[in-house]
């Protein structure tokens, strides 16, 4: 359901953040699938280690997105994807 | 234990539609500082699933990284580069009536397919014993643990050079 919710933010949302939200959700539905057949299917502690892994990863992809968002404000005043369309040549 | 079941079954319902509005309203909601509130409230009902999940360790690590830091770091963000005027919320190369019901077909063959697999459920086992996870952790995941560490470094060099004051 996270899952889903997320992509669809991910899809819809025109600003850089929502999207960077949206990531997040998209992780944290994994991670609660990950962490549920941990316990009740196989796998044994493995599963939570993985979620253990999916924060480190996320912790820095949102730090990298964000400072690449901060400069795209900075450059283009505007962080609405559909608006940052300039490659500069 | 009836009651015991019952209140059990109930406190887990709520929490889950804790989180599932709460990730509708991150969705949906005009105002993207709402949605940022109700990022907060999505990370505080997935602490408390990790708690029903026996995962407690993970539970506090939750808590503390990504509401003490993802949101923290994304408020910032909001905070730093956010317009007043801006309104209109969809994106104009998937609008919300092809996204959601593509998101709608996503989600139900996923219930088709939970609901359709035979799962192996057996005694609950995978308890968070942090004993255990600090054992495999540095045991069996090394060599992961050591990549992290690099990642880190790596997204934390590159974040702060990223982010420099440049001089004009």
């Amino acid at each position: 359901m996270l899952l889903c919710l997320g992509i669809y933010i991910v899809l819809v949302r025109k600003n850089a953040v929502a999207i960077l939200m949206g990531i997040e959700l998209i992780l944290n539905g994994a991670s609660i699938a990950f962490v549920a057949f941990s316990r009740y299917v196989a796998g044994g502690v493995n599963g939570q280690v993985f979620v253990i892994f999916i924060i480190i990863i996320a912790v820095c992809e949102a730090a990298v997105a964000l400072a690449i968002i901060l400069n795209i404000y900075q450059n283009f005043r505007n962080v609405d994807v559909d608006e940052v369309k300039e490659l500069k040549g | 234990m009836e009651l015991n079941e019952l209140i059990y079954q109930v406190i887990f319902y709520a929490i889950a539609g804790l989180v599932v509005g709460s990730a509708v309203i991150v969705a949906l909601s005009r105002n993207i500082v709402y949605s940022a509130f109700a990022l907060l409230l999505t990370f505080l009902g997935i602490a408390g699933i990790y708690v029903f999940l026996s995962a407690d360790f993970l539970a506090v690590a939750q808590v503390v990284i990504y509401v003490g830091g993802i949101l923290i770091l994304i408020i910032f963000a909001l905070m730093l580069t956010n317009k007043v005027k801006d309104v209109n919320l969809s994106n104009p190369s998937a609008p919300p009536y092809i996204a959601g019901p593509l998101v709608v077909l996503i989600f139900g063959g996923m219930v088709w397919m939970i609901t359709h697999t035979p799962w192996r459920v057996g005694a609950p086992q995978g308890i968070g014993d942090i004993n255990e996870i600090g054992n495999i952790l540095m045991g069996h995941y090394m060599l992961a643990f050591e990549v992290a560490a690099v990642l880190l470094l790596g997204a934390l060099m590159g974040a702060a050079y990223l982010a420099r004051r440049k001089k004009d």
